[in-house]
């Protein structure tokens, strides 16, 4: 199903839930809304779902306007957060629910709960009552259900958030290759930006109420477009001083412009690891932390903190030792833009005036 | 730990003194002149009156409550149409029979629609009487419970959350078919426990429906008042003959909530 949202905006008394949001999704994507918890997303999802009025603004599914549609009417799937399971009734009543308020028949209720009970590999388990299963199986009926009416959107409420870390990035997986499979426009909502890079076609993100970019992982992580989104995405140190940082010493002449560095931006060496010496600078490790993978490195630059990775590949680091250190690009922002700059001492290794 | 036994005796002896005690001199009282004299005291007009009184009343407020409970707790609870302060004060009103005294809560009808004021008067011109006949009697007695059942739907509600309903409704149930289908079975223990407590304390009820009823015989004569009037007129056998009848329904009554309160746990 093919959405546009024009101007949306909520307000729960004197809280400005929603600011004035708006948005396409194509049929068939899937989608993350991504921020911080309290930002809105859960929001914006129960005004598409109907559970919510919007305060004002245009919520057009298929060109057709439905902001006062029931959510009865909306064709929409919903799997909650806590997912909402009937603890009543068996798995197979749960996702036979839909189909039953629907006025299908019998053998056609039993033919596509069975058929969805398979899809999500719950086979076998028809005749448990939620409390009867591991969480990841609750999640699993949850989705069955949601699915079970044939909903032309699907709108997904943190669907991980109540399962543990291991069987998340499982579950993770295969719930992308089902929408996949399955071809349903869904959108999710997640605080974990982890989870959304790894799942969406493509990323909202929101902070406070306000839509700050949307585009896909890759995009989002190469061009920021606000200073929220660089900070939110991937790691990241601010550096406010940039006058230590050889190369971008003189980056801005806008007072007030501070660096948004990520460990990647940052080549770490051992006094001649890196080719381009002219543009590296002295630092001094200060802290190793071992990750599991890799290690995670502090470096002080004068008085800059910075933090970047190192393979366990390479000669292993000692806290005090001198390394050499290449900046490879900063993202740069001040109150009124917000640019990317590559090291301009890169191009040139040895820059003379002729 | 002899402290602690003696502790425990204590406990023993306060509960046997309290809730056992009583309950075996009625019983013992209502046959001390034999079977016949129990039966008799039973078989009386004014007994048997009583006990339809008592009947009517019981059947007729637990079912006006029972439905009016419900709805007023899933308006306060789900309501998105009442403001939160209104909710609040409504909340509070709710208790207000349990706080006053079911006396005053008699002398306010009586006060209210009593055959001297305006409504009551009203009402006595078009041939119903409020006060002094079965209607006051039953608006009395649902004055005084009508929290019970409210207060007993009201965190069941708040505890399965509304999700839910949502979840229902979003595959396109509507409100009756989500509340019969997803509501009702979760909040149905909650019901019957309240019923049973509704039950019980409409057939005790005694302060506002003697004041409310005149506490005239073979008219508006409940169980509770007539062993009250029996009391007075030193016809103690007979007393203690309605008493145990009363005494009986209650303890039945306790054992369909512990059961009820054990289908709760399982489900």
């Amino acid at each position: 199903m093919h959405i546009e949202v024009r101007g949306l905006n909520k307000s729960f008394g004197d809280f400005h839930a929603v600011k004035d949001v708006s948005f396409d999704i194509e049929k068939g994507k899937l989608i993350g809304l991504l921020g911080p918890s309290g930002g809105g997303k859960t929001s914006i999802l129960r005004m598409l779902a109907g559970l919510e009025t919007p305060s004002s603004g245009d919520i057009v599914f298929h060109g057709k306007r439905v902001n006062d549609l029931p959510p009865q009417e909306r064709g929409i799937g919903f799997v909650f957060q806590n997912y909402a399971l009937f603890k009543h009734m068996t798995v197979y009543d749960n996702v036979a629910f839909g189909l039953k308020v629907k006025k299908q028949s019998k053998e056609q209720i039993r033919e596509r709960v069975m058929y969805l009970v398979e899809l999500t590999g719950l086979k076998g388990f028809e005749h448990r009552y939620p409390h009867q299963l591991s969480g990841g199986q609750r999640q699993r009926v949850a989705f069955a259900r949601a699915l079970a009416p044939e909903p032309q959107l699907l709108l997904l409420d943190e669907p991980f958030a109540a399962i543990d870390a291991k069987i998340r990035s499982e579950l993770r997986t295969w719930l992308k290759d089902l929408i996949e499979s399955v071809g349903i426009t869904s959108i999710f909502v997640t605080h974990d930006q982890e989870e959304a890079i790894e799942v969406a076609d493509e990323i909202m993100i929101i902070s406070k109420g306000r839509l700050e970019q949307k585009g896909s992982p890759w995009d989002i992580y190469k061009e920021p477009a606000t200073p929220f989104v660089a900070s939110f995405i991937g790691e990241s140190t601010i550096v406010e001083d940039l006058s230590e940082l050889k190369g971008f010493e003189h980056a801005s002449s806008e007072s007030g412009t501070k660096a948004l560095i990520r460990p990647e931006y940052i080549e770490l060496g051992k006094p001649g690891e890196i080719k381009l010496v002219s543009a590296t600078m002295p630092a001094v490790v200060k802290h190793l932390h071992f990750r599991g993978s890799e290690w995670m490195v502090e470096l002080e630059v004068g008085s800059t903190k910075l933090i970047t990775y190192r393979s366990l590949e390479k000669d292993v680091l000692h806290p005090g030792e001198q390394v050499n250190v290449l900046l490879h690009r900063a993202y740069l922002f001040n109150d009124s833009r917000s640019w990317i700059l590559e090291n301009p001492l890169k191009v040139d290794p040895m820059p003379m005036f002729i | 730990m002899s402290i602690r036994r003696l502790w425990i005796g204590l406990t023993y002896v306060v509960f046997g003194l309290l809730l056992i005690v009583p309950l075996i001199q009625i019983a013992v009282g209502a046959w001390s002149d034999g079977a016949q004299s129990f039966v008799d005291a039973l078989l009386r007009p004014q007994s048997l009156h009583a006990l339809m009184m008592t009947g009517i009343i019981v059947v007729v407020v637990t079912a006006i409550n029972t439905l009016f409970g419900v709805m007023l707790a899933l308006y306060l609870v789900r309501g998105t149409w009442l403001g939160g302060k209104i909710k609040r004060l409504l909340n509070s009103i709710v208790d207000l029979p349990f706080a006053v005294s079911p006396v005053i809560g008699g002398l306010m009808i009586v006060l209210l629609l009593g055959p001297n004021t305006i409504i009551g008067a009203f009402f006595e011109d078009i041939g119903f009487k409020v006060v002094y006949a079965l209607p006051g009697m039953i608006l009395a007695t649902l004055f005084v419970t009508f929290p019970i059942m409210v207060r007993e739907v009201m965190p069941v509600l708040q505890e399965i959350g509304s999700q839910q309903e949502e979840a229902a409704s979003m595959m396109g149930a509507y409100p009756w078919y989500t509340f019969w289908m997803v509501t009702w079975p979760s909040i149905r223990f909650g019901v019957i426990y309240g019923v049973v407590l509704t039950v019980a304390r409409s057939l005790g009820e005694f302060g506002a429906v003697l004041v409310v009823s005149g506490n005239i015989m073979n008219k508006t004569q409940t169980a509770t008042t007539l062993v009250y009037q029996d009391v007075e007129n030193f016809n103690v056998v007979a007393a203690n003959g309605v008493a145990l009848v009363l005494a009986a329904f209650s303890v039945g009554l306790l054992l369909l909530m512990e059961w009820a309160k054990k289908r709760k746990e399982v489900h």
